[in-house]
């Protein structure tokens, strides 16, 4: 976390008062909700009645989805399809999922391209083949593992055309991107604190005003009477402190931090023969370096380079601890094999050259140890 | 690491001995129940977070490894297919012989590991397999199978002591897991149904149940691969046999799908065949050897002369066994020392 959100987390937990509430201490707790909720809306092109607060990433693509599709299914009972990218996180996923099963969804998943981005022209066409069937769209602003930036204006204006409303799952992209909500043209943007140096489980769903969303929290009425629940200011404190200090850094922090993964990138492929650099060229996060080795374990490299000092991450992993083949590599076109040799490297505003140093002289070794160890997990035909 | 006392002990225990000690926990089913029910003690993501939790306690690194694969093909494929060919296998075994001490181990000397801990209640002296001082809890048996080579890369921290002594020291060690139940039956099979497992598996296929006496069919099975040798009762034999004696099953014919059952006398075998020797409590004998031989797991040891027959060994019992079954380890001790095992073929 961010020393400032830290440090604004800190002094507002020290204070009593529900904002809910009428008296002097609620005042002065919703007085720093409401200037939270302003300064996160002036840094992210929104208005702050567009500002929801959640509890993290998770919550609101479960609310904007559920919410979207049960308000447009309501409104006309033919919107039952939902449009979604093959690459999105489990959030996204595993939320359109449950809809297709207990909700009676039809989904159409967008396939993306070798560098894992979806066509302007694939939405059209899933659109076009039954436009009035469609609850609602979702696509990614970034993606979590290869770090590919979609075309996301440009996808938000077809969904447009057709008066269908698209929510975008902006987790990896707060902070890290260039962010206007207003002028992106989404329905509902989804973000988290702990992303972007602010803290765990508080997040928030920007919500167009016209956009009817249906509550999943029913209660006290808070937030628009779209999530209701007691307000955690510290939390929300906090990850205004941190957006806005990550949106007016960015500038200096991405170009330096995708300087450094361009040297890891750059470093690792002289290290390690046929190396397989992930993602689109350069529609892609600064900070996300995801790579394929040849012959290997992802689990076995994240094992050595642990051993190490070097923390890294294989994909998504399940709460078993056991890693999948990630559905993100095999979308775009991979092997199991090939998605079970994959390690993602990841570098924040905190990383350096020394950083870097310290992975390209662990990794060579690290590979070849890894190959002589083969892949267990799948087994040779 | 399965989230169960024992390897949490041992992990402890190595770790307190000055190893670099980093935890496993092997993913062994693709679709892991997410809690513990029933007869399975291992395997579920609730075990996964326990196996986490007790190396997060010991400080130790802590990776999932998913075998689930391998698994499947080496010990549930082969549990189904040796009770399709009227053999009764012993899964546990086959998991130490394939799994821990071959997929596991190779991966692991391959990343510079030297050797895999387990929680096994057994010792290994001057590499020679020993019985653990706990002898109702003893496992040898289940790891007589390995070679002198899986040996040299095994360590077995809680052979000096007794089970409670374990459950003890995981208290004071404040691991979460001091209390859990032990795991029971075969990891999986979630209710504990073999027959019904094989039944799902293989199909179930209606046959005879015969009297090896009289020759008479007493009832009828669904599937004569659900029946071990010895087995007593689920006959449900649909008369009694003419001399009124129980029944048991003498031996399962896969080929007819006959269940061939008798009076108990008909079940004490004295001559043992069993195949792929191997030794490493001592070299292959050159003249007969006197030893004690084990027939299944937590079975009754008895006297025996052993003796080489080309790839086979044969035992001669110098007091009868009853329910000895093909596919089951013969295993020789010589006192609490395992000399090595063989996997049985036939018995009369």
């Amino acid at each position: 976390m961010l020393p400032e959100a830290v440090a604004a987390v800190g002094e507002a937990m020290g204070e009593l008062g529900n904002p809910s509430s009428l008296h002097g201490a609620g005042r002065r707790a919703r007085r720093r909700v409401e200037e939270s909720r302003e300064l996160l809306a002036a840094c992210l092109g929104a208005r702050p009645s567009e500002v929801l607060f959640t509890a993290g990433g998770t919550e609101s693509d479960n609310l904007a989805l559920k919410g979207l599709y049960w308000a447009r299914r309501n409104a006309d009972p033919r919107r039952t399809r939902v449009i979604a990218s093959s690459v999105e996180h489990h959030a996204v996923l595993d939320a359109v999922e449950w809809l297709a099963a207990h909700e009676g969804a039809q989904v159409t998943w967008l396939p993306v391209d070798r560098s894992a981005q979806v066509s302007p022209g694939t939405l059209r066409d899933a659109i076009a083949s039954d436009p009035d069937s469609v609850a609602v769209v979702t696509v990614m602003w970034a993606n979590n593992e290869v770090g590919t930036i979609q075309p996301i204006t440009e996808l938000a204006g077809i969904a447009h055309e057709y008066g269908i409303p698209i929510h975008t799952d902006a987790v990896q992209a707060v902070g890290t991107l260039p962010v206007d909500f207003d002028a992106s043209g989404v329905d509902a943007l989804s973000l988290t604190g702990h992303k972007l140096g602010g803290p765990y489980g508080a997040g928030a769903l920007l919500l167009r005003r016209e956009v009817d969303c249906v509550p999943l929290l029913h209660g006290g009425g808070q937030e628009r009477d779209v999530r209701s629940g007691t307000l955690d200011v510290p939390g929300i404190v906090g990850l205004a402190t941190a957006t806005a200090l990550a949106v007016e850094r960015r500038d200096e922090v991405a170009p330096r931090v995708a300087a450094l993964r361009d040297a890891l990138v750059a470093g690792t492929c002289s290290r390690v023969p046929g190396v397989q650099v992930n993602g689109h060229p350069s529609e892609r996060l600064p900070g996300i370096a995801h790579l394929t080795f040849p012959g290997c374990e992802g689990d076995s490299l994240l094992m050595l380079l642990d051993a190490r000092g070097v923390e890294c991450s294989t994909g998504s992993a399940c709460s078993a601890g056991v890693a999948q083949p990630s559905h993100v590599l095999i979308a775009m076109g991979a092997s199991p094999a090939q998605a079970r040799g994959s390690l993602r490297l990841s570098l924040g505003h905190t990383s350096t050259q020394d950083d870097v140093d310290a992975v390209l002289e662990a990794i060579g070794p690290a590979v070849e140890r890894a190959q002589s160890a083969g892949i267990t997990s799948v087994l040779s035909p | 690491m399965s989230g169960g006392v024992d390897s949490a002990v041992a992990a402890a225990r190595a770790v307190d001995a000055g190893h670099d000690v980093t935890g496993v926990h092997l993913a062994l089913s693709a679709q892991p129940a997410t809690l513990r029910h029933g007869a399975r003690g291992c395997c579920t993501v609730e075990d996964a977070h326990d196996a986490r939790r007790a190396a997060d306690v010991l400080g130790i690194p802590f990776y999932v490894w998913d075998l689930a694969e391998r698994f499947r093909a080496d010990v549930i494929d082969d549990f189904v297919s040796e009770y399709a060919a009227g053999r009764t296998p012993n899964p546990c075994l086959r998991c130490n012989e394939k799994i821990k001490f071959a997929a596991v181990l190779d991966r692991a000397l391959a990343l510079g590991f030297d050797a895999v801990v387990t929680g096994h209640h057994a010792r290994l002296v001057d590499g020679r397999l020993v019985r653990s001082v706990d002898r109702a809890k003893d496992q040898s048996y289940v790891l007589a199978v390995l070679t002198a080579e899986q040996l040299s890369h095994a360590i077995f921290p809680l052979g000096d002591s007794t089970k409670d002594r374990v459950r003890a020291e995981a208290a004071e060690r404040r691991l979460a897991v001091a209390d859990k139940p032990d795991s029971h039956d075969i990891c999986f099979i979630a209710d504990g149904d073999t027959r019904g497992f094989l039944a799902r598996t293989l199909g179930a296929q209606e046959g005879p149940i015969v009297d090896a006496v009289s020759g008479e069919t007493l009832g009828s099975h669904r599937g004569s691969f659900g029946f071990t040798v010895g087995q007593r009762r689920g006959l449900d034999l649909k008369r009694p046999a003419p001399d009124g004696q129980p029944r048991y099953v003498l031996s399962i014919q896969p080929k007819t799908n006959t269940v061939l059952v008798g009076p108990g006398e008909l079940l004490d075998a004295r001559h043992v065949r069993a195949t792929r020797p191997v030794w490493t409590g001592r070299p292959a004998p050159s003249a007969p050897l006197e030893c004690h031989v084990q027939l299944r797991a937590h079975g009754m040891v008895s006297p025996a002369v052993v003796s080489v027959d080309g790839t086979d060994l044969l035992a001669e019992l110098r007091t009868p066994q009853r329910g000895v079954a093909a596919g089951q380890a013969l295993v020789m001790y010589d006192g609490d020392t395992v000399l090595g095992s063989a996997t049985i073929t036939s018995a009369e």
